[in-house]
């Protein structure tokens, strides 16, 4: 079964016709072209494919694209700002958070989306007081925040402090 | 992925119609569990009923003083709903414990009650397993069954459910609000999920076309003193192996009553009713919590890889009750 879909993809609308089974992931990549969200386990447990889903990060291989016609979606790519780098991009390139660089857009998407959610005052689960007004994003928050984001090459070392610099501006 | 045609009912009475009419179709509400399911060919629904947009996404206040969450609530908000974290604190590290930022972003209330197990077999469409496919024998019970149940099992599954919110909500006695081809029904949460018996395939008690549409939290007085506790393999992101959720009421040092829900080892998030009347008007003192805890397991009947589950569930009850009675 096809069905018609419209996606605005970093603030560009794209309608398509697609099978009911495309993943939202697929749609982005095959369809529409836009490639720097990763297909890395396509189980929702490497990261790699994290979009910004309506404004929250999110696993765009468990989405399917149909469910999400008319949805606003932000990859990598388009975190840039008239052909500037957004401050979490240049953070993980002067810290040199990658080495393979496969990860990296879901990385920094993810990163972008949570600091967002820790702004909010969301707690994690390493928060020690669940009450707390204001998250103080100390390492071990990063990571336990970022755990939904796998690196095979293990550039945590620099990941966690190119984050950790965004965090602190 | 097995074709299936896409439907987006109007409201929640079109959904619970369509579904009554098909006996393949399933619905769709985060998909975090459902899509990768289908992707495996685990599940292969011949319509996809997406409800995503047709239940509450709001937390509400009930004139009792509880709360009613909407089966679209997301995890993400659940976990930081500012009343869940003073009133409820279980519910919202039980959250926090679970999955990761991006999957409790999407995963919703209702779906995360009825995501399935992650028992490998089950996983392993090459395997036997009584659950995907009933009367085919389980390859757990002679298998790598570390991660399996200890309590509860039958001779034909001994898969644990997976949820870590369902094992807070049992503690915290949520009522479950369903809406179906008979009507709306509320369900007591701990009769929600079921035991495998030799009907594995069957999660939970609810019939085909019934559809979560909220949960309530009663107003249990000592709610407030509540605490979720995960042992997993891994600090992040990793299925537990044991996890307790607890909420106690000390006076005097004496316990007055407690709750007790046990997750990662049964087919339901596993109520410890016996721990509980142990405990209650008992000292409240760790030899009461050591032996409330192993009156609750003396039935655990463990398999070749999983005998530690025993003691460590053990410990772990012990410890959250012990800081659960200091913190008072």
């Amino acid at each position: 079964m096809d069905a018609e879909i419209i996606l605005k993809v970093d603030g560009t609308e794209y309608q398509f016709v697609a099978d009911t089974r495309t993943t939202l992931l697929d749609a982005l990549r095959e369809r529409l072209g836009k490639t720097s969200p990763k297909k890395g386990c396509d189980h929702g447990q490497c990261g790699a494919c994290t979009v910004l889903l309506d404004g929250k990060r999110a696993n765009s291989c468990l989405a399917l694209a149909a469910a999400y016609d008319g949805s606003e979606v932000v990859t990598a790519e388009g975190l840039a700002e008239n052909g500037d780098l957004h401050p979490m991009q240049r953070a993980f390139v002067e810290h040199d958070g990658y080495q393979c660089g496969y990860c990296t857009p879901g990385q920094i998407v993810s990163a972008v989306g949570m600091l967002e959610e820790a702004e909010a005052g969301w707690p994690s689960h390493v928060t020690e007081d669940l009450n707390v007004e204001e998250i103080i994003l100390d390492d071990g928050e990063i990571r336990e925040r970022m755990s939904g984001n796998l690196c095979r090459c293990a550039a945590y070392a620099n990941i966690v402090p190119a984050i950790r610099e965004v965090s602190g501006r | 992925m097995r074709p299936y045609s896409y439907v987006r009912a109007q409201d929640v009475a079109g959904a619970v119609a369509t579904l009554a009419e098909a006996p393949n179709a399933a619905f769709l509400a985060g998909g975090t569990n459902l899509v990768d399911l289908m992707k495996l060919g685990i599940e292969t629904p011949d319509i996809l009923v997406d409800v995503r947009r047709l239940t509450s996404e709001r937390i509400e206040d009930l004139e009792d003083g509880g709360l009613r969450i909407g089966a679209a609530v997301p995890n993400s908000v659940l976990a930081a709903d500012r009343k869940v974290r003073t009133r409820y604190p279980a519910l919202s590290q039980a959250l926090l414990a679970g999955a990761s930022g991006q999957l409790r972003n999407v995963a919703t209330t209702g779906g995360n009650l009825l995501q399935r197990t992650r028992c490998v077999y089950f996983y392993d469409t090459t395997t036997p397993c009584n659950k995907r496919e009933p009367g085919s024998g389980c390859s757990a019970i002679e298998g790598h069954n570390k991660n399996h149940a200890v309590l509860g099992t039958s001779e034909h599954c001994v898969a644990t459910h997976p949820s870590d919110m369902a094992v807070a909500l049992v503690a915290l006695e949520a009522f479950v609000n369903v809406q179906g081809p008979g009507g709306e029904r509320r369900i007591p949460i701990e009769e929600l999920h079921r035991l495998p018996g030799d009907e594995p395939q069957r999660d939970t008690t609810l019939e085909h076309g019934e559809l979560i549409t909220s949960v309530d939290l009663p107003p249990l007085a000592f709610s407030s003193n509540s605490k979720y506790r995960k042992v997993r393999e891994r600090a992040s992101y990793a299925f537990a192996l044991v996890s307790v959720a607890a909420a106690l009421d000390v006076k005097d040092g004496v316990v007055r009553d407690v709750r007790i829900a046990l997750g990662g080892v049964a087919h339901k998030p596993w109520r410890a009713t016996n721990a509980e009347e142990a405990l209650r008007d008992e000292p409240a003192i760790r030899e009461n919590f050591r032996a409330a805890a192993d009156i609750e397991l003396e039935d655990a009947q463990p398999l070749r890889d999983n005998a530690f589950k025993v003691p460590l569930v053990r410990n772990v009850i012990t410890r959250t009750l012990l800081e659960l009675s200091e913190e008072r």
